[in-house]
């Protein structure tokens, strides 16, 4: 098979065309950078593009009294102290600047009386904060920044699949991978990457995410040699749909929390009296999903085993105005009227609160030249992420990696690629269709959906985390061994094989991570320590590539000045 | 358990023929499940395009036993199933493989719409009432369903000509934006073709997210192009006009 490959250069090249690597680019087309995106979907069809409920920011349109001193204070108290401080400050304070410039970009928000962005109440924020479009937010936000890239002059390939990150010496020097659509390889060379690529929740089987979450970026940063932090948090959304079987796992939007839904048991009873009786349905995600999940378990459960969620208390037509793909994809999917009738909602495996550890103003990861913004990159939402403040780290974070990448684009020259490095590359892409009779990629993918749902979910021990590490242990040995037949035009098996390697790695960091931290917070809940401890709330679980090995340490949470310190502990 | 029998195209550029699988039927099963299903455990290269799953991204476009759908809406019990249910690539776009079609033409569209070009000075204050229409443009999801579906795309083939009633929503999402300071309209007369449009609704059928493609876009686009350049009472001034001046 050839190995031949096209080449392509750019000052800063982006993986990931999502929300986060949209607005990366941005920022570094406004430095005059020449900026490629790479994407494995087509341009548009990335997860941001299923957000529902909002972006938070604290603009005060709804709540005057809201500003950045409470919506920070939400972020760190929702992320359990967890959070680099100093990026929950960044992303407090810029976050409505970054808003109000996807509305001067042409998004169209839903809007208040007086012709303001109007706001919505979310779980975990104070005030009312979400700026939000019915509940397709998402969409209104990667289209305004997809329109914008394309007409300003962002080159977009799309389709195509990193692999690889090639490097001389320290520091980055391109990336590798393959079209999709025809097979062929592609070297794309490069004085600053960015990586914007999104989380890993296709590891488990219950999620709300699709095909593309394998946690490439984090991988691919890894196995550069970059750190990855926080991979024990994981967070399951307490409400993903449970009936029918297919579309178990698919998101229920928390704005239907957000509008005023409640949550009862088979009995009837609003069972959120007993877990957060001050917050209610509005809980933190973390509070709700083992709410939801410990009812099921003592039998409280309902026919499907989930809960009921029920907004048909509001009148039908405002039901349908504010949350219209929700009425559809209940009626369309499971035969049910929300506006007359509860839902059956259960957790699924939702977003990575962990990723690439980076630098709070500038995005820039350990490694010389990579970057890394929203779900790819750690930081700012701690042991668990509040609503909504997702959609505000990607437009935030990704402009200042974009800055940031730009800015060192111009302070560096290009740099030679290492041919060795790119046949290895190549070498390992086309592995399973040498091998002959090994095992399919399928398989292998549902053996580990399986392992990461029943062993690192929400509730966790360490029997077994450690069966876990065994059993991935046995998978990768497995997928050392896949084969895959047919040729390289757009062959689903064969692209398994490549987003498999990358699901191993960050799924044993998770694991590794969660088995370390003897704790319960946020969203790592431990049953044999269901306490939070000090000592623990003052280490970050750090991953390194050691070699051929995966390292683990634990590096101590950056110290919040004490004006922040006392603005997290008043009591409000 | 019941089984559902499917005959997928499976082929490429060079030409392909009609595959059959059985596959067995769960509750509340789409057609998307049964084609992961298909490409699971019976044919490990069938090429499919999804992401969502819940019929917010616009990637699972299919002919399903000739009706243009999203297979991850389309429901199995809504199809019968005594004889097989036909799934195929969308017609008016080239093959690429299986299910899978080359959609890029709609990207090369899209690049020559002039963006949004907001009014000198605005206070950035709308009211809901005057985005309601436009937001209802922008819930498109770029499916391409419709683009599939319009005879002068799919019998015609006017790709040079025309640009297909996806762009003309675009199109009307930007000239009804409440400021937007830009005008579209020759655009849309010579270089987008609206002029090709006959209004024969199929577009609007297809929509997956019931926008009213031609009531709420295409025409009211049609109108404004006849009030810019064909006004019929500039005309008839011009034409009293005329009959004066021979009068006199
Ligand atoms: C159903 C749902 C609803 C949500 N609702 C909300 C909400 O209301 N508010 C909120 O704040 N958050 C919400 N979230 C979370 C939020 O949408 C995501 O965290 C966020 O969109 C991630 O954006 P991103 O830019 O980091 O990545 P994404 O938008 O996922 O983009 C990742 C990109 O990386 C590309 N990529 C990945 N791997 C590779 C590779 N190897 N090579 C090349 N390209 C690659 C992908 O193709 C894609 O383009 C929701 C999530 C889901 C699933
Ligand atoms: S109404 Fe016009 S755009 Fe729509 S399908 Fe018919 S001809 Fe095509
Ligand atoms: S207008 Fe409707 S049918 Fe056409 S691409 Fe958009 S969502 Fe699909
Ligand atoms: S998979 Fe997203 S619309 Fe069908």
């Amino acid at each position: 098979m050839t190995t031949e490959y096209e080449i392509h250069d750019h000052d800063v090249l982006i993986i990931g065309a999502g929300g986060a690597g949209l607005r990366a680019a941005l920022g570094a087309l406004s430095q005059g950078a020449k900026v490629g995106v790479v994407c494995k979907s087509l341009l548009g069809k990335a997860h941001t593009v299923m957000a529902e409920g909002g972006i938070a920011a604290a603009m005060a349109n709804v709540d005057p009294a809201d500003d950045w001193r409470t919506h920070f204070r939400d972020t760190m108290r929702g992320g359990k102290l967890l959070n680099n401080w100093r990026m929950a400050q960044i992303h407090a304070h810029e976050a409505p600047d970054r808003v109000r410039e996807l509305e001067q970009w042409g998004a169209l928000f839903d809007r208040t009386p007086d012709g303001q962005i109007l706001q919505r109440a979310f779980g975990g924020h104070t005030f009312r904060r979400l700026c939000h479009v019915g509940d397709r937010t998402g969409l209104e936000m990667i289209r305004t920044l997809q329109d914008r890239g394309v007409q300003l002059g962002i080159d977009v390939y799309m389709e195509c699949t990193i692999t690889r990150l090639l490097k001389d010496g320290d520091r980055v020097a391109g990336a590798f991978g393959y079209w999709r659509e025809q097979g062929r390889f592609a070297l794309f060379r490069a004085k600053s990457i960015v990586i914007a690529t999104g989380g890993i929740g296709k590891a488990w089987k219950i999620t709300s995410n699709s095909w593309e979450y394998t946690g490439d970026g984090m991988a691919l940063a890894y196995d550069a040699g970059a750190e990855l932090m926080d991979m024990e948090f994981v967070q399951f959304h307490p409400t993903g749909m449970v009936w029918p079987p297919g579309v178990q796992g698919i998101l229920v939007t928390e704005a239907v929390r957000g509008e005023g839904g409640v949550l009862r048991n088979k009995l009837g009873k609003r069972f959120m009296e007993q877990y957060d009786p001050k917050k209610m349905e509005l809980s933190t995600r973390d509070v709700v999903a083992r709410a939801i999940y410990t009812e099921v378990r003592e039998g409280r459960g309902t026919e499907h085993a989930g809960a009921y969620l029920d907004i048909s208390q509001k009148p039908a037509d405002y039901v349908k105005k504010k949350l219209p793909s929700m009425y559809h994809q209940f009626k369309e999917l499971a035969d049910v009227d929300i506006t007359k009738g509860p839902m059956e909602v259960g957790p699924t495996c939702h977003y990575m609160m962990g990723g690439i550890r980076v630098d709070a103003e500038t995005a820039k990861s350990s490694v010389r030249g990579l970057f890394a913004a929203g779900e790819a990159a750690a930081g700012l939402h701690g042991a668990n992420r509040l609503g909504g403040n997702s959609l505000s780290d990607l437009l935030v974070f990704g402009h200042r990696a974009g800055l940031a990448a730009a800015e060192h684009a111009k302070a560096v020259r290009a740099t030679p690629i290492d041919s060795a490095q790119v046949a290895e590359a190549a070498r390992e892409i086309l592995a399973p269709f040498e091998r002959k009779a090994g095992e399919s990629p399928y398989t292998i993918h549902r053996d580990l959906q399986e392992t990461m749902q029943s062993l690192v979910g929400i509730f966790r021990d360490q029997a077994d985390l450690i069966r876990a590490l065994e059993d991935l242990e046995k998978l990768k040995d497995r997928a050392e061994h896949v084969s895959v037949e047919g040729s390289r035009l757009f062959n689903p098996a064969w692209h398994l094989t490549q987003d498999l390697r990358s699901m191993l790695t960050v799924s044993e960091a998770v694991t590794r991570s969660a088995l370390a931290r003897q704790e319960s917070r946020g969203a790592h809940s431990r049953i044999d320590y269901p306490g939070l401890d000090a000592v623990w709330g003052t280490k970050n679980s750090v991953v390194v590539r050691k070699g051929d090995t995966m390292t683990l340490h634990q590096s101590p949470v950056p110290e919040m000045p004490s004006d922040l310190r006392q603005l997290v502990a008043e009591e409000k | 358990m019941a089984e559902a029998i499917f005959e997928l195209f499976r082929g490429n550029r060079e030409g392909g023929q009609p595959a059959t699988y059985r596959v067995p039927i769960a509750p509340g099963m789409v057609v998307l499940d049964a084609l992961l299903y298909i490409q699971a455990h019976l044919a490990f290269d069938l090429a499919v395009r999804w992401n969502c799953k819940a019929g917010k991204c616009g990637s699972c476009s299919a002919e399903v036993n000739g009706r243009p759908r999203l297979t991850c809406k389309t429901r199995m019990d809504s199809l019968p199933l005594e004889k097989p249910i036909t799934v195929h690539p969308m017609k008016a776009f080239p093959v690429i493989k299986d299910l899978v079609t080359d959609v890029s033409w709609n990207y090369r569209v899209n690049k020559k719409i002039p963006p949004f070009e907001p009014r000198p000075g605005s206070e950035w204050k709308m009211y809901q009432e005057d985005v309601d229409r436009v937001q209802e443009f922008r819930k498109c999801i770029e499916c391409f369903l419709c683009q599939n579906v319009c005879h002068v795309l799919r019998e015609h083939d006017k790709v040079e000509q025309f640009a297909g009633p996806r762009f003309f929503v675009r199109v009307a999402a930007l000239e009804m934006h409440p400021l937007d300071s830009k005008s579209r309209t020759r655009m849309l007369k010579d270089e987008l073709g609206i002029g090709l449009c006959n209004i024969t609704k199929c577009c609007t059928e297809v929509c997956p997210e019931e926008i009213h493609i031609t009531d709420n876009a295409i025409i009211p686009l049609k109108e404004r192009i006849v009030d810019e350049f064909y006004d019929p009472v500039l005309m008839l001034v011009r034409k009293i006009r005329g009959a004066k001046q021979e009068l006199s």
